[in-house]
């Protein structure tokens, strides 16, 4: 491997684009793109299925194709795309070429064969157990393969991102600490290590049951440990996608954290209580205390949850110090008025922002509550909240920085401009009525992962209230919507880079950016005051509460139990 | 910028805007509320999970099941032959869950406890009592003991919300809670 790579200077943003790392970002997010394109159909066909009028697959194809869904939507697009946010985080951010690219390229090459692998197992129709794989119930040995395999590609590629962040520490590439969205990035890759170590741990024995090497997997201990993965890996999309916020944050509005030590704490939240949530999964299973389940659950008194609270201030704050510091001064919220609303990297972002708080945020915690998950657990509540936290929040939050990434990446123009600034709220709405109305049947009682509302085949039959299937009819009308709203992502996307108008490689007559001086200096007399985005986090605050009571309300209603 | 690496080298020793100390601290303190919500749940609410629970070998589960059926079942339900079981008030009452049913079906008391052994015979289930809407996970091989108290009357049905394979929305039981 030569020492001296080929490298460029992004004559419009002033980026550093090392070779093999440019190639690498695309590739990964190209081939994330597919994968989303591909569990979105499925979604939609799910979302369809549900309605109960409707009903479109029959039962082995929408067991099989929620299975896939799960596996192509939140594990392989998602992390496809996280590889190349790693690689941008470090290589370009820092300004020095990737470390190891060849060990990169393996890492991408085992990612894309191992999903592969198991895509086809699900398709073969014999590994319909969903992505989660509780035994006792079987998948073909190769489905857990695939997904080994995958994991082993995307631990190597994160040694890679490791490798590139001492790289430029001994190139001396950067002065003093990390950029904060280097710094979050890192957060990420920590986390992932964690995970992928969890995901061994259990995968493996699975793995080896699977081939009759072991007779009997616990499935208590199993569910443990598989949602220490499981749930680890939110907190890498919540830690990269909330990196991207920051990212989006400085390039558009040229926004610097209002303190840099705030929001580098709550990302040490993260790693530091991340792994206890695992419990969140286990809060009405046999043979757990409750001693352990609540501070578990709460990962420690809430400390992660209020890592997340503290970056839903400091993110819009830090918009707000740029705006106002530009001229945006009238009133509580002329900064946001007049805030870029048709592009859509910022509209993208901001409403990934607020869904996520608002919608996944508050009834996550709420779910996690230890007594109020028995009136949640498994029904549809929950596919309700993940669509707000993983769909509204890190696809969406993905989708926005694209508009960005990929026009600078490929040196082309945007395809269909006109649509792409439409496109983010297609999806923002279909997402957010996915996620509302499957939340709205969960409360009555309808179950997920559930082919038959009318449980026609039952000898015992039942029927849900009337309500129950209007919800699910909106949520299928919403799934449409947000299956729109994808296909024309991935069509602007793919449009992009095949068709987009060539730029030209002349730099731009301004020349890059220099780091903006410092928005404020806290504590100084050019402090700029936020009091708009303490307005908005007193609303939220406000909401949350709220919601939070009324759902021990509606426990309290319930059977005794103790 | 977030891009840039931080103007004060040493990022710890950064001063803090004043709205986001307040917001910490509110935040803080939020957090602590909820946190103690729980516990005190347990000592002045009436929906707590008493987290008794039992390895059991599926066999010897099936077997108490059966005890109970033999002893108290009052009639058949309809014409499934799926019989209808109303154990005394306090006792220990079996709940099983197997590809594709929940057997028995179960007639209790309001107003009155029964301490519910639930296990499953071969996968995971999900216990979801409907329209009530209490939901609690199955496992085979451990027996997950909750006293309930039924505070209304009528019919209930029992689905499983767990995913167990191509049958799973087929799997459907009932229970009765009676006034007197
Ligand atoms: C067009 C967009 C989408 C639609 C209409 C959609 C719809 C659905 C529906 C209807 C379900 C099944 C609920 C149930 O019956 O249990 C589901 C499950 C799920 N979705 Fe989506 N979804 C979409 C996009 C996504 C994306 C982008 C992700 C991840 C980033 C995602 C992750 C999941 C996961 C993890 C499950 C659970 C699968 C399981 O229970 O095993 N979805 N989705
Ligand atoms: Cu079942
Ligand atoms: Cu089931």
């Amino acid at each position: 491997m030569s020492i001296l790579s080929k490298s460029r200077i992004c004559p419009e943003t002033g980026l550093f684009f090392d070779d093999q790392a440019e190639k690498l970002i695309k590739w990964n997010a190209v081939t994330g793109v597919v994968f989303l394109l591909v569990g979105g159909l499925f979604g939609v066909l799910m979302a369809l299925t549900r309605w109960t009028e409707v009903h479109i697959l029959p039962a082995d194809w929408f067991y099989l194709l929620l299975t896939a869904h799960g596996l192509d939507a939140l594990i392989v697009w998602i992390i496809f795309f996280e590889m190349a946010v790693l690689y941008l985080a470090s290589s370009t951010l820092l300004k020095v070429r990737l470390a190891a690219p060849k060990w990169a390229w393996l890492g991408y090459w085992l990612m894309l064969i191992g999903a592969v692998i198991t895509n086809v197992m699900v398709l073969e129709g014999d590994s319909s157990v969903m992505f989660t794989s509780y035994p006792p119930m079987k998948a073909h040995p190769l489905f857990y393969l695939g997904i080994i395999v995958f994991a082993v590609g995307a631990l190597i590629g994160t040694f890679c991102f490791f490798g590139t962040l001492v790289l430029a520490k001994e190139q001396k590439t950067y002065e003093g600490s990390l950029p904060l969205v280097t710094f979050g990035a890192l957060t990420a890759a920590i986390i992932a290590v964690f995970t992928i170590a969890s995901g061994a741990i259990i995968l493996v024995p699975t793995l080896l049951w699977s081939l009759g090497y072991i007779a009997h997997i616990d499935p208590l201990m199993y569910k443990t440990i598989w949602w220490a993965m499981g749930h680890s890996s939110q907190q890498i999309n919540v830690s990269a996608h909330v990196s991207v916020w920051y990212l989006i944050a400085a390039i558009v509005f040229g926004a610097k954290p209002l303190s840099e030590k705030v929001s580098r704490m709550a990302f040490l939240f993260y790693i530091f209580f991340l792994q206890l949530a695992s419990a969140h999964h286990l809060l009405v299973e046999p043979g757990l205390s409750s001693e352990w389940k609540i501070f578990n659950t709460s990962y420690a008194m809430y400390l992660a949850v209020l890592g997340s609270m503290i970056h839903g201030l400091t993110v819009p704050g830090s918009i707000e110090a740029a705006q106002r510091k530009k001229g945006f001064n009238k009133g509580l919220f002329e900064w946001l008025r007049r805030a870029p609303w048709g592009n859509p990297v910022f509209s993208g972002m901001f409403m990934s922002l607020v869904m996520f708080g608002f919608l996944g945020g508050i009834t996550g915690v709420i779910m996690g509550t230890e007594q109020i998950n028995i009136i949640m657990h498994n029904t549809l509540y929950v596919p309700g909240h993940f669509h707000a936290t993983v769909v509204a929040g890190t696809t969406l939050t993905f989708m926005a920085v694209s508009y960005f990434l990929v026009p600078v990446l490929f040196r082309r123009e945007l395809w269909l401009p006109g649509l792409a600034k439409w496109q983010t709220y297609i999806y923002a709405i279909g997402v957010a009525g996915i996620s509302v109305f499957m939340m709205a049947a969960g409360t009555l009682g309808v179950s997920r992962r559930h082919w038959d509302n009318n449980f026609a085949d039952a000898t015992l039959g039942f029927d849900y209230p009337a309500a129950a299937h209007m919800f699910l009819a909106l949520n299928g009308i919403s799934g449409l919507m947000a299956g729109l709203g994808g296909a024309s992502f991935c069509i602007i996307m793919v449009g992009t880079i095949l068709w987009g108008k060539k730029k030209s490689d002349v730099p731009a007559s301004a020349p890059a950016p220099a780091p903006e001086p410092a928005v404020h200096q806290a504590g100084s007399a050019g402090t700029i005051a936020v009091p708009g985005t303490f307005v908005l986090a007193l609303i939220f605050l406000g909401t949350f509460i709220l919601y939070y009571y009324v759902n021990w309300k509606y426990l309290a209603e319930v059977w005794h139990l103790s | 910028m977030a891009i840039h690496p931080p103007e004060t080298k040493i990022w710890w020793k950064e001063p803090i805007h004043s709205i986001e100390i307040w917001w910490v601290l509110i935040a803080l303190v939020w957090s602590l509320i909820m946190f103690v919500m729980m516990p005190y749940w347990h000592i002045y609410g009436n929906q707590n999970l008493s987290n008794e629970a039992y390895r059991v070998d599926p066999e010897y589960f099936g077997e108490k099941v059966e005890d109970m059926v033999k002893k108290y079942t009052i009639r058949e339900e309809g014409d499934t032959g799926i019989p209808v079981v109303a154990p005394p008030v306090g006792s220990d009452v079996f709940l099983l869950a197997r590809l594709w049913e929940w057997y028995p079906i179960l007639e209790l008391k309001k107003g009155k406890e029964y301490r519910l052994h639930l296990s499953s015979m071969d996968w995971m289930h999900g216990f979801s009592l409907q329209p009530t809407n209490i939901n609690l996970q199955v496992h085979p091989g451990y027996d997950f003991v909750v006293t309930v108290t039924p505070t209304e009357s009528g019919k209930f049905a029992i689905i499983c919300n767990e995913y167990c394979g191509i049958g799973h929305h087929t799997m459907a039981g009932r229970m009765y809670v009676t006034d007197k």
